[in-house]
């Protein structure tokens, strides 16, 4: 075991069973996936995704770029960074090579979404976090500090410190401030505009079955901060060389992570080579810690410090020498080092070792500072991209600003919140600092991004900048080799940094390798973009509980449990559920159809109109308003009288058409299509309150007010008479395009004499509570009738028959109402409306322009696709085909006893007559060209 | 996500607004009397410039106003918010 007894902060008392690659090991509480199978002596955890070689554990927090798992109970999550998974009970993963694989069954977890707004948000529990954190609560603010950890310390719980109980002093500090609130595992994935940042919280996975229960699993926190503290830490940088992919070679403040908070010690045998002061502390930690430890240090000047500190444990240190390349099977025997000099490798020596520490010096993790617009400087003696300064609401503390010591990152987090506070016009309450003596900094760091390739058997070596994408230096050569200058572009062609851990470890490194090798200063070359999230993070999570049915709101109406209840098959037709057919004994759509229209055209049928769109538009200018919108005249129309209208837009293209009925002087309520009842009413409201604020108009949207039952056929006359006694229904008394107040079931009633079947027909609008009732009342009364109900698609082949086009359906956008054929409905008398203009322009009055048409197939039971294109020529062995247009509805016709189709085609009017050839389906159907009202073309039917 | 300030509401999520184009971009007065180039000009042209641009938003998950706002559209920074009938105001930019 590499556990040892005395170390770390796991819970020994909480032993935890897991599974990993099929055989069972045990961790301890507090430990994740990747320290216990360390502790277990498993090294090689995954397979590379190209190479199919071994890997390893590189790093002990979210830079793990190596160690991906598949956990596979309690529920399948491809892609997990071991490093990342705190261990638990019953866990099982596998080692994953490369790629993970979803669930194949839904998620039974749940996810929720809570909003926060708070003065300052602090991102980060370290050192700089906390003391920024304690200032600003202490100071008043409403202060949110998260923390992707099981407990708060940041980089101090894997290291030595003389801090002692410093961190929960203030975490207890904290819980005594008015208004602060501490969110563990808490990891903030992007700043978004405005101090707006989201965060992953994981809730449940650490806690016993038992307690997860009727607890969401993980939660995005939406916060909205006016102040945020950036106090995220940095992440230790590698340095490339020949084969530097062998299980066993880590990071090395890894290596002290794994030491001191999770007690494992993560080899016996240790080589360190650096280029900083940084990974002297993990060489003598882990010396102390009873392993075998040297050092390699890129710098021909070792510290007089360090130098003496490793004298005293006997580490052998190598100034002035690199790593070149490794040996192993499996995992990492030796390390092969040789002097460096300006560039030239001197000879070579193995060192054998069963750990590899590696410390090419430390990246700021600036991803929220940089995704707030932060400026980036390059800083020449760390080698790394850090903040240029603070930004209005978010400043930056600690290891993220490039601080390196821990006094350092206390005096960065009270700065920082001295600075929020300031912003805010709070006062900065006194927050004391411990001190604690620190190394003396006496040799600089040296930037070394790759070792030169030592071409070992004379062969070129495999040195990896990716690991997880398999990628390396010669990639990166074969990109520049392309002609690619950009690191954006290198990044894209060679894929380095777009894996799982989005090049947190990597990026950088290939900044300096492409600048050196372009003979550029990286300082103008920069980094790629530090895109959110910056962990990764489950759609589960980010859909929340907008999911299944709730994912959309779905719209029914007051009369949708009768049809349920009557077997209707439904459609979507936007978010409303509206019956589509209604089979009775097996049918199927087209036969349903057939007998619902069947029922309409010679009996009587009802169906559920209430989706229609529906607008109340009143005020002294209404009529004047609508004059301006329509395109015919609707000032003129009477109260208890309705007209048929179109709406154009400034293109003077149709929008919309729908019916318009006078209630008084001074009241209108016009009707649209189910789908564009939210477009019209903005459409409307837009010009109302810019264009002509000078109307005296208000619109209110009453679609969901009334339902609406159009009460269809030859008899529906009768079957109004009969529940609405004390209504004349006689022709003379109630005639097409009026409307009457009645008394219909006993219910309040607005009956409109509207017809978009052809037929005689009414609608009958009532109160949305007493739809169920009208509805019902008129089933009964029309059973003597054989009363049916019918759904959307009846409606269509009804209207279709009658040549009435569905806006959106058999119009595009591009049509006018003269390609509709409906020059009937634009005023010639008024001076303007919307779209009038526009009319007049050349195109729109070019002869040859597409006109709906009615097409019929020659065979008359050929039933054409919709969309099919419309030909000529039946020659169509040479492209291009000349194209006339397209079918826009096609449908079988009870009434016409064969099929029929509507169609956009150029200049069809004049073509009425002509055969043309549909391409349905790969073969071309003969057509005749007719007018598109179909049936009853002079009306009679309908005004009767 | 960005907050805009509905002049009538204040401070709101940008996913409650929509985008309205161009703003003081008047109807013309005789439609009938304008040149198919102007009429043009007027229906399909607008402006897409770098920088102070004034333009026309909608509350439309909120009070469903209309106003106006001044954007510098290459940091999408709203530089000030002005309702219906006001006169675009100066921006120091």
């Amino acid at each position: 075991m590499s556990r040892l007894p005395d170390r770390g902060r796991i819970d020994r008392a909480v032993e935890l069973a897991f599974t990993f690659d099929g055989k069972e090991y045990r961790g301890y509480a507090g430990d994740t996936l990747a320290s216990a199978l360390l502790a277990n002596e498993v090294r090689v955890v995954a397979t590379s995704v190209n190479y199919g070689r071994p890997r390893g554990i590189t790093a002990a927090g979210v830079e793990e770029s190596n160690a991906l798992v598949q956990i596979e109970a309690p529920f399948p999550e491809p892609m997990l960074a071991a490093t990342a998974v705190e261990l638990y009970e019953g866990l099982v993963a596998r080692g994953l090579a490369g790629r993970g694989e979803l669930a194949d069954a839904p998620d039974p977890a749940r996810y929720d979404a809570v909003h926060l707004h708070c003065d300052v948000l602090v991102v980060g529990a370290g050192p700089s976090g906390l003391v920024a954190a304690l200032a600003a609560g202490r100071a008043g603010a409403r202060v949110v500090l998260v923390d992707d950890q099981p407990e708060a310390g940041g980089s101090l719980l894997g290291m030595q410190h003389e801090l002692g109980d410093w961190v929960s002093s203030v975490v207890t500090a904290l819980t005594s401030c008015d208004d602060v609130r501490v969110l563990q595992r808490t990891t903030a994935l992007g700043y978004f505009d405005d101090g707006f940042v989201l965060a992953l919280e994981r809730r449940t996975d650490h806690l016993p079955a038992a307690d997860r229960i009727g607890k969401a699993r993980q939660r995005i926190w939406r916060i909205r901060a006016k102040q945020v503290i950036v106090a995220t830490g940095a992440h230790e940088r590698p340095v490339v060389f020949a084969d530097n992919d062998r299980p066993g070679i880590m990071l090395a403040g890894s290596a002290r992570t794994y030491l001191h908070r999770y007690g494992v010690l993560a080899g016996r045998k240790a080589v360190v080579f650096t280029t900083n002061d940084s990974a002297y502390e993990t060489a003598t930690d882990l010396a102390d810690a009873g392993a075998d430890v040297s050092v390699v240090d890129a710098r021909s000047e070792i510290p007089r410090y360090w130098s003496r500190e490793c004298a005293r444990r006997a580490i052998a240190v190598r100034a002035g020498s690199v790593v070149t390349g490794t040996s192993g099977h499996g995992r990492v025997t030796a390390a092969h080092v040789a002097p460096m000099n300006g560039g030239a490798l001197g000879p070579r020596t193995g060192i054998s070792c069963d750990l590899l520490l590696v410390s090419g010096g430390w990246n700021p993790a600036v991803h929220l500072y940089s995704q707030a617009r932060g400026r980036l400087r390059y800083d020449t003696v760390m080698g790394a991209f850090v903040p240029e300064g603070d930004l209005a609401a978010v400043r930056v503390a600690g290891s993220a600003l490039g601080t390196s010591t821990t006094y350092g990152c206390l005096s960065d987090g009270r700065a920082a919140a001295a600075k929020a506070l300031a912003a805010l016009g709070m006062p900065m309450p006194d927050v004391r600092l411990p001190v604690i003596d620190h190394p003396p900094d006496e040799v600089p760091s040296v930037v070394l991004w790759a070792v030169p390739d030592p071409r070992e058997d004379g062969e070129p070596c495999r040195q990896f900048v990716d690991l997880q994408r398999d990628a390396t230096v010669a990639d990166i050569l074969r990109a520049l080799g392309a002609g690619l200058t950009s690191v954006e572009h290198v990044k894209r062609y060679t894929t380095i940094g777009t894996a799982h851990d989005q090049g947190k470890t990597s990026g950088v490194i290939a900044s300096g390798i492409i600048a050196d090798a372009l003979g550029v200063d990286i300082a103008s070359l920069g980094t790629t973009t530090f895109r959110p999230p910056y962990i990764s993070v489950s759609f589960a999570a980010l859909a929340g509980r907008d999911r299944g049915e709730i994912f959309d709101p779905v719209r029914v109406t007051a009369i949708h449990p009768w049809h349920v209840a009557h077997g209707a098959v439904f459609e979507n037709v936007g978010q409303w559920k509206r019956p589509w057919f209604y089979p009775t004994n097996g049918e199927d759509l087209e036969s349903a159809v057939l007998r619902e229209c069947r029922a309409a055209r010679e009996g009587v049928a009802l169906m559920d109109g209430s989706t229609l769109g529906k607008i109340n538009v009143q005020g002294a200018d209404a009529a004047e308003f609508l004059d301006r919108l329509y395109t015919n005249v609707i000032s003129s129309l009477k109260p208890g009288f309705i007209r048929y209208a179109v709406m154009c837009g400034l293109d003077g293209m149709v929008i919309d058409d729908g019916t318009v009925a006078r209630i008084s002087e001074t009241e209108f309520l016009l009707t649209t299509t189910t789908g564009n009842a939210a477009k019209v009413r903005d459409w409307m409201e837009e010009f109302a309150q810019t264009e002509w604020a000078e109307l005296r108009v208000k619109l209110t949207s009453v679609t969901d007010h009334w339902v609406t039952v159009p009460l269809v056929g030859p008899q529906s006359r009768a079957v109004l008479g009969a529940v609405a006694p004390r209504l004349d229904v006689s022709k003379e008394a109630f005639p097409f395009m009026t409307w009457r107040d009645a008394s219909v079931a006993g219910i309040d009633a607005r009956v409109c004499r509207i017809s978009f079947s052809g037929e005689l027909a009414y609608e009958i609008n009532v109160s949305a509570w007493d739809g169920i009732a009208l509805w019902e009342a008129l089933i009964e009364a029309g059973k003597r009738y054989g009363i049916t109900p019918y759904g959307t698609e009846t409606m269509h082949v009804l209207r279709a028959e009658k040549g009435y086009p569905i806006i959106g359906q058999d119009t595009d956008g591009t049509v006018t109402p003269q390609d509709l054929g409906m020059t009937w409905v634009v005023s010639k008398k008024k001076v303007d409306f919307i779209g009038k203009r526009s009319h007049e322009r050349a195109e729109n009055k070019r002869p040859d322009r597409k006109h709906l048409v009615g097409v019929l197939p020659i065979d008359p039971q050929k039933l054409l696709v919709e969309g099919a294109q419309v030909l000529s020529s039946s020659d169509v062995s040479k492209p291009p085909v000349p194209m006339l247009g397209h079918v826009t509805s096609s449908y079988r016709s009870a009434a016409l006893g064969r099929t029929f189709a509507l169609a956009l085609v150029r200049a069809g009017r004049d073509r009425i007559g002509e055969t043309l050839y549909a391409w349905h389906d790969a073969e071309l159907v003969p057509v005749t060209v007719a007018d598109p009202v179909l049936y009853d073309r002079d009306g009679a039917r309908r005004d009767g | 996500m960005q907050l805009i300030r509905c002049p009538w509401c204040g401070p709101r999520e940008e996913t409650e607004f929509h985008y309205g184009g161009q703003a003081h971009v008047a109807y013309p007065e005789r439609p009938a009397e304008t040149s198919d180039a102007d009429w043009a000009h007027y229906v399909f042209f607008r402006e897409n410039q770098k920088g102070a641009f004034a333009e026309r938003w909608v509350h439309a998950a909120g009070c469903r106003r209309w106003f106006n706002a001044v954007r510098d559209t290459s940091t999408h920074e709203f530089l000030a918010v002005y309702k219906v009938g006001e006169a675009k105001p100066e921006v120091a930019r």
